[in-house]
């Protein structure tokens, strides 16, 4: 059955409400955009879990590979000045 | 349950659970997932947790779409505009269960195509229990109080599998099975309440799907294949017996609530224990319906397959048109 052609595989992501950011939610097959968004606002709006909808072709996505992580992410582990609770103040400027 | 099948050996030859090679790669996967750490799709993983967890959703997934023709059974014939509504919106449910598992099986390196192509040609399984028949109204309501009571036994604790994509496929799920098996229990209050026919009706679906659904956790875990990595691997939480147990233990006091008794001699609070004590398993029939005789096991296959090849032009025709607009929109640009 290698001769079938899918539909394109699209991502789906919801904005909850307004004021929130868009969040990924799921995947799902469409032919096209305007497909791809009727579908994700049956599939994954059923309960008004949104208010607005971004749909993106998956294999438009570029995205960091598992094998770069520690390369990528580890430097930031012994950065922690970047975070405000390293300092320590006095009592007396309670709340900066 | 959805993925009892999980419980008989790989068909496809692929290595068992069991002949798994011990690499030090796979022996720091073992100990993060039994730490509880969390997979995700591009992360490394032994050959053999992937194709496990394939077989897994994908029967899953299979599950929930064949679980929608017993009850599109019913949706001309439902007693009320009520009724029906909520039961299309049930079976509209499903179906994205199904798109759901689908998409986290794909996360795997496996297309639809193929996820499909093996249910179609039978060598993908689906849950026993949607080739039981539904006989009348009061079957709609059990299989939403019993069947889907039995699939949130086995779910809630997926939520917390170890491969990122199938939990979070199962959290989305569980949040809306509830309101499933809430709605069988109200139609099922609704008819006890009723005449005597209508209490008779419920009685007899609850006898005839009680055992089928407690063959849905499937065999008793001396007899489980697979059980014992898949609990290694954090992909399985709970055991077949003790979820069946849980049910037992949970379901007995709402039979009572709707005046129904269950067809079970053996069935008794045992203080011991401070569990529910209940009769043998009829195995037989169990590997009999799983293995492809049971009742509608022909029926519910030859629906899909027809539904996929009725819908063959549909596909072609949407792929087509998307071309064309993209080739205008090339051209106008």
């Amino acid at each position: 059955m290698s001769d079938r052609k899918e539909w394109p595989l699209w991502e789906v992501f919801l904005r909850s409400k307004a004021g929130l950011d868009h969040k990924h939610c799921g995947s799902l097959h469409a032919a096209d955009g305007a497909m791809a968004l009727q579908m994700a606002r049956d599939v994954y709006t059923r309960r008004q879990e949104g208010v607005s909808i971004w749909v993106v072709r998956a294999d438009q996505i570029v995205a960091s590979a598992p094998d770069d992580k520690a390369a990528l992410f580890d430097p930031m582990a012994d950065k922690i000045y970047r975070h405000p609770t390293f300092y320590e103040l006095p009592d007396e400027v309670n709340h900066m | 349950m959805y993925t009892q099948a999980m419980d008989l050996p790989n068909p496809d030859g692929s290595p068992s659970l069991a002949s798994v090679d011990s690499e030090a790669r796979e022996a720091a996967f073992n100990d993060r997932a039994g730490r509880g750490e969390i997979v995700e799709a591009r992360d490394w993983m032994p050959e053999a947790y992937r194709k496990t967890l394939v077989r897994q959703i994908s029967q899953h997934a299979h599950s929930e779409i064949v679980g929608m023709l017993p009850e599109g059974n019913w949706v001309t014939r439902a007693p009320s505009l009520k009724r029906k509504t909520i039961l299309l919106a049930k079976i509209q449910d499903e179906g994205g269960h199904g798109l759901y598992l689908y998409a986290a099986a794909e996360t795997l390196g496996v297309s639809r195509d193929e996820l499909l192509n093996a249910l179609h040609t039978g060598k993908a399984k689906y849950s026993s229990i949607f080739n039981y028949p539904t006989l009348t109204w009061a079957d709609i309501g059990v299989i939403g109080w019993l069947v889907d009571g039995a699939a949130i036994m086995n779910q809630v604790p997926l939520c917390r599998c170890s491969y990122g994509p199938y939990a979070r496929a199962m959290v989305r799920i569980c949040k809306e099975e509830s309101f499933h098996q809430r709605q069988g229990f109200d139609l099922l209050l609704t008819m006890a309440k009723g005449t005597d026919a209508q209490r008779a009706m419920v009685q007899d679906a609850v006898n005839r799907w009680w055992w089928p659904v407690l063959m849905m956790f499937g065999p008793h875990d001396k007899d489980s294949q697979n059980s014992e990595l898949s609990m290694k691997w954090g992909i399985k939480r709970i055991t077949n017996d003790e979820l069946r147990q849980q049910f037992v233990d949970a379901t007995i006091p709402q039979g009572e609530l709707l005046g129904v008794t269950f067809p079970d001699p053996e069935l008794r609070w045992n203080e011991a224990r401070g569990h529910y004590d209940f009769g043998p398993i009829d195995w037989t029939e169990f590997w009999n319906v799983v293995n492809g005789h049971g009742p509608l096991n022909r029926e519910r296959l030859a629906a899909r397959v027809a539904a996929w090849d009725e819908g063959a032009w549909v596909r072609e025709a949407a792929l087509a048109h998307a071309a064309k607009q993209a080739a205008r929109e090339r051209a106008a640009a």
